[in-house]
This record gives structure tokens, sequence and C-alpha cells, in this order.
């Protein structure tokens, strides 16, 4: 997993979504592609290091079940989260089998997150790039921006329904915002020597805006990118919770009304685990796509 | 009808606490079709500023820049402007760099690569097509650079320092380089530098501008033969000549500047 334990842009630092997301998120340093043995050793040990610590958590939390210092009719407990996790898996879940409800709430997040980033990036770019569009859409924005959002996922429940469009369209205001406001600040900070380049070397404001300020802007989207699905599955989520036929947060939805802290856990390890798939996923996307800068931790490519 | 006319151009720049700074102040600078003016002075004297004015980037406060008769009022991209700062695409390969131009001036895929091949060849480049910008020394970016500016074959060439990161042998060759190229198409050049040998070794004329607001202090017309040499013209008695009456105009900008920037800096201390 990442290297940087403390990176504040963790998917499920959720709470401060309805007021950060105008502080654009700054691109984050790009992790090596290479490093020197003596790296690779430090890492097995940092990671070694670091399942010690779930363990030795975990344990504790049983134990204090166990000599019943913690109730586990309000918090739970990690054997009781596991049992839960092995029959949602063999038997199904009370609403029909495990990975259906996976797939539902996977469908809503990852749709509400790439149509969220579209508009995002096209919006954004457009209002960085024509300064009478900013002018125009900034107070709007601004309003639309400081009202808590999530509150919106009631409105969409009752206008569009239990299905999945509610949960699509709650993610997908949850994540315009924060992809807007990076992409507009990476337009805002292209090179101006670059475009002076481009545009003597015959560029016409399209490809300028193609070639240049979209590259260029693209160390900052993909910065917001990181965040952007974490609020993607917060909204499907969140979405599921207020309303549902399916879907995770049904589930958990379901386990709190039984009193089933258990169940409530076990949904939020599914959740965790999907979060950190896409992570990584979205870590190798901007590997990809930001070959071209040079790498900036020390060693990293000079031994080849 | 001259290349290039600038007539008593003012620039003005807004300055942080709400006046104005004068960059240029009543500058006129004539340079005639196919003519090789260095331009030199002190830094900081706006000779940047001289060619964004030409090259469109920027407008005059007051006074006009003409390009072939016609006044300047944007970017034109029959100029070509070698910058100061790096201004290569960090996240093109070293040919996409350099085909980037007649790509955007609608060459085929295939054709253009074939041109900037030419090009990286040309400014001692080849084997380095798939490396990116930041792969490269200093002296190998500005010549991506030079490249990527002259493969449009540019009527009006402005060049902002484009030697300054190379060292002494690289810029040697890249000048005598840079004059056959320019002898082959001859566009109309403007070559700003710090390096009054160079100068005197390039051109048809220097001018000389004046510590900052800039204005031409002189000109002076450098009668070498050509094709020249530029590593063996500096021992032409001429050029000992021109170098010693062009320093002598040139000291006493880069003094006044030099006094000014300290005194400056004793007042803020
Ligand atoms: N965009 C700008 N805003 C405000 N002031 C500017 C701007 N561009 C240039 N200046 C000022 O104008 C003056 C001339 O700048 P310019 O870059 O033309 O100098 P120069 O002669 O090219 O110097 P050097 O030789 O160091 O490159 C400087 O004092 C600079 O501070
Ligand atoms: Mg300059």
């Amino acid at each position: 997993m990442s290297d940087t334990p403390l990176r504040s842009d963790a998917p499920m630092a959720a709470p401060a979504m309805a007021d950060s997301a105008d502080t654009p998120t700054r691109p984050a340093d790009r992790p090596p592609s290479r490093r020197g043995r003596r790296n690779a050793r430090r890492r097995v040990l940092m990671a070694a290091a670091r399942v010690a610590i779930v363990v030795v958590l975990l344990t504790v939390w049983q134990l204090a079940v166990n000599a019943k210092v913690v109730d586990p009719f309000f918090w739970g407990e990690p054997s009781g989260v596991w049992d839960e996790l092995v029959s949602w898996v063999t038997v199904g879940t009370p609403q029909g089998s495990l990975s259906e409800q996976i797939l539902v709430t996977l469908q809503e997040a990852v749709l509400g997150f790439v149509i969220g980033v579209i508009l995002g990036v096209v919006f954004g770019i457009a209002l960085g790039r024509v300064r009478v569009l900013a002018e125009l859409f900034a107070p709007f924005l601004k309003v639309a921006n400081s009202i808590p959002r999530i509150v919106l996922g009631a409105i969409f429940t009752v206008a569009f329904g239990f299905g999945i469009q509610s949960k699509v369209i709650l993610a997908v205001v949850l994540v315009f915002f924060g992809v807007f406001f990076n992409a507009f600040q990476g337009t805002r900070e292209v090179d101006r020597n670059l475009l002076a380049n481009a545009r003597l070397l015959g560029a016409s404001p399209w490809r300028v805006t193609r070639e240049v300020v979209l590259p260029s802007a693209f160390t900052w989207i993909l910065a917001s990118l990181h965040i952007s699905f974490g609020f993607a599955l917060i909204g499907a989520i969140v979405g599921e919770l207020l309303g549902a036929n399916k879907g995770l947060g049904l589930l958990i939805r379901s386990s709190q009304n039984n009193f089933n802290m258990n169940g409530v856990l076990a949904g939020m390890v599914l959740v965790a685990i999907i979060a950190l798939v896409a992570e990584a996923l979205i870590t190798l996307l901007e590997n990809r796509l930001l070959r071209w800068r040079p790498p900036q931790y020390h060693g990293a490519a000079a031994v080849e | 009808m001259a290349a290039i006319e600038l007539r008593n151009v003012t620039k003005k720049f807004a300055t942080a606490d709400g006046g104005t700074y004068t960059a240029l102040k009543d500058l006129s600078l004539t340079v005639e079709e196919g003519q090789f003016c260095a331009v030199v002075g002190p830094t900081g004297c706006g000779k940047s500023t001289t060619l964004t004015l030409v090259s469109g980037l920027e407008l005059a406060s007051s006074g006009e820049a003409v390009v072939h008769g016609q006044p300047v009022r944007g970017v034109d991209t029959s100029t070509g402007f070698v910058f100061q700062q790096d201004a290569v695409f960090p996240w093109k390969s070293v040919l996409d760099n350099v085909a980037a131009g007649p790509l955007f001036r609608g060459t085929k895929r295939s054709e253009a690569n074939g041109l900037a091949r030419d090009w990286l060849r040309r400014v001692g480049l080849s084997g380095f097509e798939d490396r990116y910008p930041h792969q490269l020394s200093g002296g190998m970016r500005k010549r991506v650079a030079l490249a990527q500016t002259l493969i449009n074959q540019p009527r009006i060439l402005l060049m902002d320092e484009p030697f300054s990161a190379l060292d002494v042998q690289t810029r040697a060759i890249m000048s005598t380089e840079l004059l056959q190229l320019w002898d082959q198409t001859k566009p109309a050049v403007i070559f700003v530098t710090h390096d009054l040998e160079e100068a005197i070794a390039l051109a048809d004329k220097v001018v000389v501008i004046t510590a900052g607001p800039g204005t031409v202090k002189a000109e002076f017309d450098i009668n070498l033969p050509r094709p020249r040499v530029v590593q063996e013209i500096r021992f032409d008695p001429t050029f000992t000549r021109l170098y010693g009456q062009i320093w002598e105009a040139l000291r006493d900008e880069v003094d006044e500047a030099y006094t000014r920037t300290t005194t400056l800096s004793r007042v803020a201390s």
C-alpha cells in the first residue's frame, strides 16, 4: 500500500466533505517505481509492523470482549464480524447473495465517479480557460459548494426512487466539486511560457487546451481522484442508507435495525476493501499517466 | 520594407502595490529583412520584454510594433520564439516536442516525424527521440527548444539567450550551426544575449539597451565578412576594435544597473 501512512486524502476521510472541497488537493508526490534493496527490506519490515499493529488491536478487542470489559452488543467483536462475513459469503445475506450487493454498490459508485469526474474536468477546464465563464459562474459554485451536499441525498431518494439512479446522482454531486476545483486550479496554474510557446508554434486554442492545459492540469486532477472515489462510495452508501432495495448500505442499515453490530462492522470492512482496491487502481493510473514526470524521490531512476 | 520595426514603444507593467513600472521607454528599433540583430544590455533592462512585443504575446502601452508592414495585434505564427526559460513540453517526448509545430500546423504525423528527426540530427540529438525533457541536460533541452522553433522555418526569429545554458564548446558549435541555418532561410533575427563576443560574432548589427527603463543607447554595424567561423572570428582586428567600442557603451549601463540594485538593497535593509 501507500508509503505515506498519514495521507489525509485516504478515501474514508469523509466527515469534512461538505466544506472542504473548495480547497484543491495538492498533487501528491508520485511514489517511485524502483527502489534499492535496502528500501525493499525496509518496506517488508514496515508492512510486517503494520500487520502486527492490526493483529494486536484486534486481539485486545477480542480479549476485552471475552473479559466482559467491552459489550459486544454495542461494539461488536472481531470473531463475530468474521462469522458474519463467512455466513454472507457461504449462505448469502438476508437480501440476496453478497456478490449482488457488492456489485450494486460498486456500480453506483463507479458510475457516479466516472460521470462526476468527466463533468468536473470539463467544467473546471472550461472555467479555468474562459475568464467570462469563471466570473459568471463563480457565485453559483460558491453557494452550491457551501450547502452540505449529503442532505441532497434525501431529496434524490424521494425524487428518483429506491433504484440506483438516486445513488448515482448523489455520488456525482459529491465527486464533482472536488474534481472541478482541482481541474480549475490546475488550469489556472499552467505555465504561461508553455501556453505562449504552443500558440507561437501554431496551436489553435482547442489544441492548446488539449495538448498543454489538459496534460499539465492532470497532476492536479489525478490528485483529486484519490479522494473522489471515496466520495463516490460515500454517495452510494449514504444513498442506500436513505432508502434502497439492494446494496452494501442497505445491508449495513438492516443490520443496524436488527441491533447486529457485527453486521454493521462487516459491511464497513467490505466498503473499506473496495475503497482500498480503488485507491490502488487510481495510483496505477496516476503512475501511467504521469510517466513523463521526473521521479521525486532520492535515488529513484538514477541507477538502472 | 523592414521586417521588424518598433516605433517609440513604451511598455508599462502594473506592480503589486498598484503603481506601474516602466520596463521600456520610447524604444525604436528596425531590423531589415534577413538581418541578424543582436541585443545586449544589463539584466532587467527590458530585452525579453522587447521580444514579447514583437511576438505579439504582449502589446505595447504606447508606440507601435510593426512586422512586415503590419502592426502587431496578437500572436503571429510566422514568428519563431526561443524562450529564455524552459518552454519545451515536459509530457511530450523529444521527438513529439520537435514535431509539435508541424503537427499544430496540420502536417501529417509521418511527415512531421520525418522533419523532426532531421532537425534533431541537426542539433545533435539523434538517439534521444524517446526521452522526456526531464531526462535531458539543460543544454540538451535548449537544443530541443531550438529545433522546435526552427523546424517551422519562421520568417521572424526571436531568440532570448538561447545558448546561455550551453558550455563554451557546444555554444561555439551551435553558433556556427545557427549561422548556417540562418543562411538557408534568412529570417530576420533578434538575438538577445549577455555575451558580447557572441553578439559580435553572430550579428550584422548590435544594439545596446540602457539600464531600465530600456531604450536604445547605441547601434553598431558589424562589417565582418560572412560566412563566419565563430571560434576564429574573435582574433580578427575589426572584431577587437568593435568589442572595445561596444563594451564602452555597455559598461556604463551595466554599472548603472548594478549600482541601482545595490542601492535598492541597501535602502531595503
Ligand atoms: N509581467 C511583468 N510584470 C511586471 N514587471 C515585469 C513583467 N515582466 C517584466 N517586468 C519587469 O520589466 C523589467 C524588464 O524585464 P525583462 O524580462 O524584459 O528584462 P531582461 O532585459 O530580459 O533581463 P534579463 O537579461 O535578466 O533576462 C524588469 O525590471 C522586470 O521586473
Ligand atoms: Mg530576459
